[in-house]
């Protein structure tokens, strides 16, 4: 067994210093993995127009999030099983199936985020869902997506002016 | 009144933080001058001053005075009192105050009791404390003012968030502010220490009896918080790797590292720099889980937008303190001279590699919650969740757990690998056979195939360090030490167990109707509207038996609060020694039938019972480190010098 940094008198002095390197080079390495981990296994937030511009690849867990369409609420056969749509509230409609107790504020007209993929079908195949919690608590992305869309719009008009 | 009187007394307490910090630093120039001799009595009278003012605040509450805004926002006639009192610090600026008292007294006890370090580093220790605290006031002073009145008082409350009214969750909050305090005072002692040049073991001692406590109070704060999530919720999980969790994962991470490394310290005169570095990360941690949560910049990066005064402040704050912190250690830390030295593969060795990985899994779980913020600069919106840090995480996490069992065997300065041959060995195979056997008889994925393993090892290991020793002479910190780490397999265990076995069944059920999960037999009697204090609900009648077993009824129900009008799901639990029956009842389908959830969880009870251990094992650390602290103040230094630690 080597003492770290070794008793000699050339090295005794370094014990410090190659603790601070090795904590460096795991902290290093932390930080690469963390890297990679967030290059790879994160879920990626689609709002619909963006989802039917550019589908994600099949399987690919994502976010999904617009509003509960009017009128597309319909639970299927087996009494547990829902599909709906979710909208932009313009063209772009995606349509969603979850199996499970749907969140208690989960109505028509009402924001969603929708957590899951998209199947071969083109159905998103949501695992969970997230909705208003109450009149104070708004998932992240609903709250932002009348700002989002407005900043894009102001965006594409300002196109060319620059 | 009794408002204005809790705001004076909010004044009053900020003036006394301002002169803490005055005196306390001039008494570092110029010797003790008769401003160093307030620093004292200006800790114990802001530490009294603030508790008052959270007393008025808690009166305003319970009487439910809503010419007060806070009282009007958050609260209402009709709550049961508990929860009007709960509702006190449910609330952003009731909780910023109950942070500042919890603080203040912490000051004002060690102000008291503590006579153990050199005057000048207590002075410095204090002032640092007082600079803190001198944040928090103008925070609550000039943008959060908790005593707020209303031009017109309000007819009736708005109430308080219905998930909020949980017995749990009344009491997790301060529970982890007590964590964040406990984590405050470390940092103001590491302050202390670095501007007195006194990094000694004594200090050490010192600082860690807060340590601890804190710990254990982020242990209980996390361990309930996590119950609360699983059973509240509705959805069956016990973590989500939600960043409010995350903002309470963090703190616990850095105070692991820190109350082992002050050990080092205490124990061996070692890893001086290190302890203080962790010292201020610790805090720092704590400080940006505090402002994550609070400010609201997780949930929502708006909340800028909201209100831009509070998050600038919030800002502004931590920048103050960290910056501040770090400006003073990177000062200041090239004076610290090295520590004694120490071989590899020994007791120290061990533990500096276990902090390394706690430290590495910090940086993992820090960078995986404000990865958000980052993309959200770049108009890029990710959720980052449980495919980022369950793998990333346990690449670090499986190693510090194994080295964790290896550790307290190890002796201090250096140890041989033959003396400890047979115990590794012996523990490295049954990790190995458990692992085997739950592969060929189970179908597991590889996380918690490795949980379930590792648990089984790290729980004989925990207990190794008793081997061969006279029970009743081994010291309470060594049992604390066993409870804790024993305490980590068991919950690793629950974790492990509940991840590969858990049984789910979604159905639609008629009144009268059956479902089977794993041996379970449910069946649903009847679905009956019911009316509680502020809610009405639908209840579920389930007739839940096992086997050929008696049947037990249990009612989950949804409820309906009126004030404010929400729904929240009331999962209903039948708990056995190997794991919980979980139901949850949903909508009615045109056709009649009730959406039923129903999971079969084996041993996930271990997950808490595993942290309510851990924190044992801290709280009889606290227990016999303050005992023989005491002791060595006796004068019996001889008999005690570190005994806790050394192996027979």
């Amino acid at each position: 067994m080597s003492e770290v940094g070794g008793t000699s008198g050339l090295k005794a002095k370094h014990q410090r210093l190659v603790l601070v390197t090795l904590a460096l080079v795991a902290l290093i390495g932390a930080g690469l993995l963390a890297a990679w981990g967030l290059r790879n296994q994160v879920d990626y937030f689609y709002l619909p127009d963006e989802f039917v511009a550019a589908p994600p690849p099949v399987g690919q867990a994502i976010r999904l999030g617009g509003m509960v369409a009017e009128g597309s609420i319909e639970t299927l056969g087996d009494g547990i099983t829902v599909a709906f749509v979710v909208t932009d509230q313009k063209e772009a409609r995606v349509p969603v199936m979850y199996t499970g107790i749907l969140p208690d504020l989960f109505v028509e007209n009402s924001g969603v985020v929708a957590e899951g993929a998209v199947d071969a079908k083109g159905v998103f195949i949501a695992e969970n869902l997230l909705a208003k919690h109450d009149e104070n608590y708004v998932p992240k992305e609903l709250e932002e997506m009348s700002q989002h869309q407005a900043a894009k719009a102001a965006q594409e008009t300002t196109i060319g002016l620059e | 009144m009794l408002a204005e009187l809790g705001l004076a007394a909010l004044w009053l307490a900020a003036a006394l933080a301002a002169l803490q910090l005055v005196g306390g630093a001039l008494a570092q120039r110029e010797g003790s001058g008769e401003l160093a001799a307030l620093v004292r009595p200006a800790a114990i009278i802001q530490g009294v001053l603030a508790g008052f003012a959270f007393l008025m605040l808690l009166w305003v509450f319970a009487v439910t005075d809503l010419s007060v805004k806070l009282v009007a926002t958050n609260s209402h006639s009709m709550k049961p009192l508990i929860f009007k009192l709960s509702g006190a610090w449910g609330n952003h600026e009731g909780s910023m105050l109950l942070w500042v008292t919890v603080m203040a007294m912490a000051g004002g006890l060690i102000a008291l009791i503590e006579k153990r370090l050199p005057e000048k580093t207590m002075q410095a220790t204090l002032a640092s404390q007082g600079f803190v605290a001198l944040g928090f006031y103008a925070f609550l002073l000039l943008s959060s003012n908790p005593f707020e009145r209303l031009p017109m008082p309000a007819i009736e409350g708005q109430g308080l968030n219905p998930l909020l009214q949980d017995i749990g969750l009344a009491f997790h909050p301060p529970t982890l502010y007590f964590g964040y305090v406990g984590l405050s005072v470390a940092f103001s002692f590491a302050v202390g220490a670095l501007l007195t040049r006194q990094v000694t073991p004594e200090f050490a001692r010192v600082m860690r009896p807060w340590v601890l406590g804190a710990w254990v109070f982020l242990t209980l704060g996390i361990t309930a918080g996590s119950y609360w999530a699983y059973y509240e919720l509705g959805w069956g999980g016990w973590w989500f790797w939600d960043p409010v969790e995350n903002a309470s994962l963090m703190p616990w991470l850095a105070a692991t590292a820190l109350l082992h490394s002050a050990s080092v310290l205490a124990a061996r005169d070692a890893l001086r720099t290190w302890t203080i570095m962790l010292g201020v990360v610790a805090f720092s941690m704590s400080m940006l889980g505090t402002f994550l949560v609070r400010s609201g910049i997780l949930t929502s990066v708006h909340a800028f937008a909201v209100d831009p005064e509070r998050g600038t402040f919030i800002l502004i704050l931590l920048a103050l303190y960290v910056g501040g912190a770090l400006a003073v250690f990177a000062l200041r830390a090239g004076h610290i001279t090295e520590g004694t030295r120490f071989k590899a593969w020994s007791r120290e060795g061990a533990l500096v590699f276990n902090n390394v990985m706690l430290s590495a899994i910090l940086g993992i779980v820090l960078l995986g919650t404000l990865y958000p913020l980052l993309t959200e600069a770049f108009d890029v919106r990710v959720s980052v969740g449980p495919p980022y840090f369950n793998p990333v995480g346990a690449i670090f996490t499986i190693p510090m757990l194994l080295v964790m069992g290896v550790g307290p065997l190890l002796r201090w300065r250096g140890d041989t690998w033959e003396r400890l041959k047979t115990p590794v060995l012996a523990i490295g195979a049954l990790i190995v056979a458990v692992g085997a056997l739950v592969l060929i008889f189970g179908d597991v994925t590889v996380l918690p195939l490795l949980g379930l393993a590792v648990a089984a090892g790290l729980a004989i290991a925990a207990f190794l360090p008793l081997r061969g020793r006279n029970l009743r002479r081994v010291p309470i910190a060594t049992w604390g030490m066993v409870v804790a780490h024993f305490g980590i397999a068991v919950s690793l265990f629950g974790m492990a167990s509940e991840t590969a076995f858990n049984v789910e069944k979604l159905a639609a059920v008629a009144p009268g109707g059956t479902e089977q999960v794993s041996d379970w037999t449910v069946t649903l009697e009847s679905v009956d509207p019911i009316a509680g204090p502020n809610w009405t609900a639908l209840e579920a009648k389930l007739l839940i038996s096992r086997g050929s077993g008696e049947p037990e009824l249990v009612t989950p129900q949804n409820r309906n609060f009126w004030a404010p009008p929400q729904q929240t799901t009331e999962s209903a639990l039948l708990t056995r020694w190997d794991g919980q029956l979980y139901a949850v009842v949903g909508d009615q389908a045109e056709d009649g039938r009730w959406q039923i959830r129903l999971w079969w969880k084996p041993f996930v009870t271990f997950i808490w019972y595993g942290g309510i251990l851990i924190a044992l094992g801290g709280v009889l650390a606290i227990i016999g480190r303050v005992r023989s602290d005491l002791r060595r103040r006796k004068g019996e230094e001889a008999e005690i010098d570190e005994p806790e630690w050394e192996q027979a």
